[in-house]
């Protein structure tokens, strides 16, 4: 569970929200410049609110009022980029394993994304759609706490998007972690998510 | 021929590189930071041997490690270090001079890289530190490269700041730069043709392998 309850300026806006997130998925929408991704970045500690609280299973991850602001490598979240943010000198596998030492979990990985046979390449040598798996699998490579996902299906074509959906889920009632996916188009996530919000 | 300028240059500029990688790397990383009135004073302190003429330069470093007086005194009574007139204040001088060849492009390189690389590798768990060494310097290693040699082949070219700082003392300060003007002055202008076409040669060998790299390292994404 995440309690938010936060503001934040962002240019001549004001961003606030008082949100409590239940463990299953939730989508997040809204048009362009809500604050979907600034909200995202402000839970993973990339981004600092500037005043309120974000808690998660009632542990202060920020509170204002105590200055209390962990920091984002002690926060274990699972963090999807809308631009896949993949380091341009590693591979494949070197991504997983800049990750984590669990070799056996790395290549469940890497089968779960069909990347096996394209360990040793390099995120310029991959497709949009592969980028875009490597992007989520590194994010799972963590066995996060919390999975933060920013439009994480936008480059996939229906067929992968389907089929990875469908072993994701596997994946996500696994970890038994609360999602959150921000997501211009709901249809790409129609059916799996459990609870939904709407930033205006 | 007295080989010993040369020597002595290419020696200058090796040291030099070194120092101002150790120094110029994480000085470029601070300060490609969100800015800030210090980092612009930081910046504008780095940025002035490109602008300032290299014997103003060398008149206040000559002025500061004078032996007879001030900080230069201070150092050579605590330390018994003598910087003017010495291979070290050459070092000393040509890593002022050079600092801003090495910190600026690698400034620029980190601030084109995503900000969301150093995120990623945040939420994976990493330092700032881990982050900078496995994700962002590998990033950049052709700007790191090119700075490294325009550093080198700036230092070899050096001049008016190293003779301010060091005088012309064979064997110990008489670099090649320095060599080719002795030469000319002496009327021996084969001697003077010899460094200089060397110092050419060298530059435009180091610059022509720079350019080659990256050409290389550059690639589209269906490469």
């Amino acid at each position: 569970m995440i309690r938010v309850d936060i503001k934040k300026q962002i240019g001549r806006l004001e961003f606030s929200l008082n949100k409590t997130f239940g463990d299953g998925i939730t989508l997040i929408s809204g048009p362009s410049g809500a604050g979907k991704t600034t909200l995202l970045k402000m839970i993973a500690g990339l981004i600092k609110p500037d005043e309120g609280i974000i808690a998660f299973n009632n542990l202060p991850w920020f509170d204002s009022r105590v200055r209390i602001n962990v920091q984002p490598q002690y926060r274990k979240i699972g963090f999807v980029f809308q631009d896949y943010a993949l380091f341009p000198n590693m591979s494949v596998r070197q991504h997983l394993e800049y990750a984590t030492t669990d070799i056996a979990w790395i290549e469940r990985l890497l089968k779960l994304g069909r990347l096996e046979n394209f360990a040793t390449q390099r995120p310029h040598q991959l497709s949009g759609g592969q980028q875009q798996r490597l992007a989520i699998l590194r994010a799972l490579a963590i066995k996060p706490q919390l999975i933060l996902m920013d439009e994480p299906f936008s480059a996939l074509d229906q067929k992968t998007k389907t089929t990875l959906i469908a072993e994701l889920q596997i994946i996500f009632k696994e970890l038994k972690v609360p999602i959150l996916i921000v997501s211009h188009n709901p249809q790409d996530i129609a059916g799996i998510y459990d609870d939904e919000m709407a930033i205006e | 021929m007295d080989l010993s300028p040369l020597i002595l240059s290419l020696k200058l500029g090796a040291v030099t590189t070194l120092i101002l990688l150790v120094i110029g790397l994480p000085l470029a990383w601070g300060l490609s930071g969100r800015r800030s009135l210090f980092k612009l004073i930081i910046e504008a302190i780095v940025t002035m041997p490109l602008v300032l003429p290299p014997s103003v330069l060398g008149f206040y470093l000559l002025v500061a490690f004078s032996p007879e007086q001030g900080f230069g005194k201070w150092l050579h009574k605590v330390f018994d270090l003598q910087l003017v007139f010495s291979f070290k204040g050459l070092v000393l001088a040509s890593a002022i001079y050079s600092l801003p060849f090495m910190v600026s492009p690698v400034k620029s390189a980190f601030q084109q890289l995503p900000v969301s690389l150093a995120q990623a590798s945040y939420t994976l768990g990493k330092t700032r530190w881990q982050t900078f060494w496995h994700v962002l310097l590998p990033n950049i290693k052709p700007t790191l490269i090119t700075a490294a040699v325009l550093t080198f082949a700036h230092t070899l070219g050096e001049f008016g700041v190293v003779l301010m700082i060091g005088g012309n003392i064979p064997g110990v300060t008489r670099v090649a730069s320095i060599a080719v003007y002795n030469s000319v002055e002496q009327m021996e202008y084969a001697t003077a043709n010899v460094y200089s076409f060397c110092l050419l040669a060298i530059t435009f060998i180091m610059v022509l392998g720079v350019f080659i790299y990256n050409k290389y390292q550059v690639k589209g994404p269906l490469d």
